[in-house]
């Protein structure tokens, strides 16, 4: 049958790289679960999960099975529905962001031409798991905290914005390939936007966390005002989904900012022969390093009051990547590019 | 080719549906809800044209921002359809005559009835291969329609402030000044006291 419809092939390949894409990228949740609990563990002087498995590597397995075996509970109340299909809607628009990352030279399933846009546009739609998850409970909780993450994510991702069209301005394409491509100086890691844009990779890092819901901006799962907030009716498989989602959209943050600020694949020494290859460990090695420090800022930082997190997007983070949109362009101006 | 025509099929089923769903909907959630699926499967549409940019500015602007807004008001609300169809009745007429212009309007357009013949011949800027969508955009955007671009900035503007206009109260509230708050030291806000026995403070 192939060789009737040889339009067949690229079809097929383009499955298998999503497949292939999709299983790692759940590994690296399951790792990240195990990592995350152990980092805080170490932190915090305790063993973490040591059970299941040698050193508990199996935990997140068994919670996964937890998950999908125990029952799921339909509130009566809940507009069943939108309660449904907001935990998808919320899995399948985190994994989509994966389609344009690439990871090594060419090792990306969709290379399009307005790729950053393309991840921009996903993880603005993230928000709508969130409100139809608190909304469709119909339960006090989870709709304070859908409106809360709402508010927090649309404010969050206006500087995320302007940070972005800096990182454009100095790349001059949209393409994440080209970008990675534009950070390849003979300077090695002194190429990188995240050391020329030094502030901007603070700001982007801020945002990120504000964006993905993460200590010390979730003020939408405050424990101690809002119980779990929009997650509160979910149980089971369901609850599952919505957990994953939080976990690949921490995951595709990191990846985001290892392309955009941290040269991607590009080795940080290009000029010592062997670790001087760029490779996809590098690309692993940043994204996990970047996946290291949400954790630990977890860790560090106490979480934000509502007014406070509102205040610092908008008075602080705001005025300073849009003041940084300006110089940025004077100054690729004035060098003449 | 056949697999981007079986797209836009689907891309146009899909939102020629929820567009209708969006009116036909008793729960006015589910009308937004229906709206965002109509300008998510319209900014499909913009990619099948080759439009790119204008598909991904289309979900960021209206599907990211614009519609989370609806959604927000829409929520708080809590409408009742019901209670707004009573009067239905009444408006009728007003929204016959407004349908019935909309509809001469598109009879005269689908006629291609045009006023200046001149008018209708394409004038935009010639497509240069090998120039991106955004790159050409931005091009035509920034230099030939500078001043129409930024004219429209200020019309926004002008909106934005009409809003806070509208909506501002000088009410007195406590706010938070955070600035005072960073600035409080333990000396300046704890005062330690000796306790006298059986005296208290």
């Amino acid at each position: 049958m192939l060789s009737e419809h040889p339009w067949l092939w690229p079809v097929l390949w383009g499955i298998v790289k999503s497949l292939v894409l999709l299983v790692c990228v759940l590994v690296s949740t399951a790792v990240l679960i195990y990592g995350e609990r152990k980092i805080w563990a170490a932190v915090m002087l305790r063993r973490g999960p040591n059970v299941v498995g040698p050193w508990g590597v199996l935990q997140p397995f068994a919670d996964f099975l937890k998950f999908i075996l125990k029952e799921p509970i339909l509130p009566d109340s809940a507009n069943k529905v939108v309660f449904l299909l907001a935990p998808y809607i919320g899995v399948v628009l985190a994994f989509m962001a994966w389609a344009v990352i690439p990871v090594n030279e060419g090792w990306v399933v969709a290379n399009i031409n307005v790729g950053i846009l393309y991840l921009f546009a996903v993880s603005s739609l993230g928000v709508y798991s969130i409100i139809m998850a608190g909304w469709a409970s119909n339960s006090k909780y989870p709709f304070l905290s859908a409106l809360r993450a709402a508010a927090q994510m649309v404010s969050y991702e206006v500087s995320i914005g302007f940070v972005i069209v800096t990182v454009l301005l100095c790349a001059g394409s949209l393409n994440l390939t080209q970008i990675v491509e534009a950070q390849n100086t003979r300077f090695g890691f002194l190429g990188w936007y995240g050391v020329r844009l030094f502030p901007m990779f603070v700001i982007f890092f801020i945002s990120a966390l504000a964006e993905t819901n993460r200590p010390p901006f979730d003020l939408a799962e405050a424990e101690s005002e809002l119980v779990a907030g929009y997650a509160v009716e979910y149980s089971a498989s369901l609850y599952l989904l919505q957990f994953l989602t939080e976990l690949v959209a921490i995951l595709t943050m990191s990846a985001m900012m290892a392309v955009l600020f941290l040269g991607g694949w590009l080795s940080p020494f290009p000029w010592i022969p062997v670790i001087g290859a760029s490779s996809v460990f590098w690309f692993l090695l940043k994204a996990w390093g970047v996946v290291f420090m949400f954790s630990m800022t977890k860790l560090i930082v106490p979480r934000y009051r509502y007014d406070q997190l509102m205040r610092l997007g908008w008075k602080v983070l705001l005025p300073i990547s849009l003041v940084a949109v300006v110089v940025v362009a004077f100054v690729l101006k004035l060098a003449g590019h | 080719m056949t697999a981007a025509v079986a797209f836009f099929y689907l891309f146009s089923m899909i939102m020629l549906a929820s567009a209708f769903m969006v009116i036909a909907a008793r729960n006015p959630v589910h009308s937004v809800l229906f709206l965002i699926l109509a300008f998510v499967n319209a900014a499909g549409l913009f990619m099948l044209a080759g439009a790119e940019f204008l598909g991904m500015i289309l979900i960021v602007v209206y599907v990211g921002a614009v519609a989370v807004l609806f959604l927000f008001v829409v929520m708080m609300l809590d409408v009742d359809f019901a209670e707004m169809k009573r009067g239905f009745l009444q408006v009728l007429p007003i929204g016959a005559i407004i349908g019935g212009i909309v509809a001469i309007e598109l009879i005269l357009v689908v006629g291609s009835w045009t006023v200046a013949p001149a008018g209708s011949a394409p004038v935009g800027s010639p497509i240069t291969p090998g120039v991106t969508n955004t790159v050409a955009l931005g091009r035509v955007l920034y230099t030939q329609y500078i001043y129409l671009f930024q004219a429209a900035g200020l019309v926004l503007l002008t909106a934005m402030v009409g809003a806070i206009v509208l909506t501002l109260r000088h009410k007195v509230v406590k706010r938070q000044v955070i600035a005072e708050q960073n600035a409080r030291t333990q000396a300046s806000v704890v005062e330690i006291k000796k306790v006298p026995f059986r005296a208290g403070v």
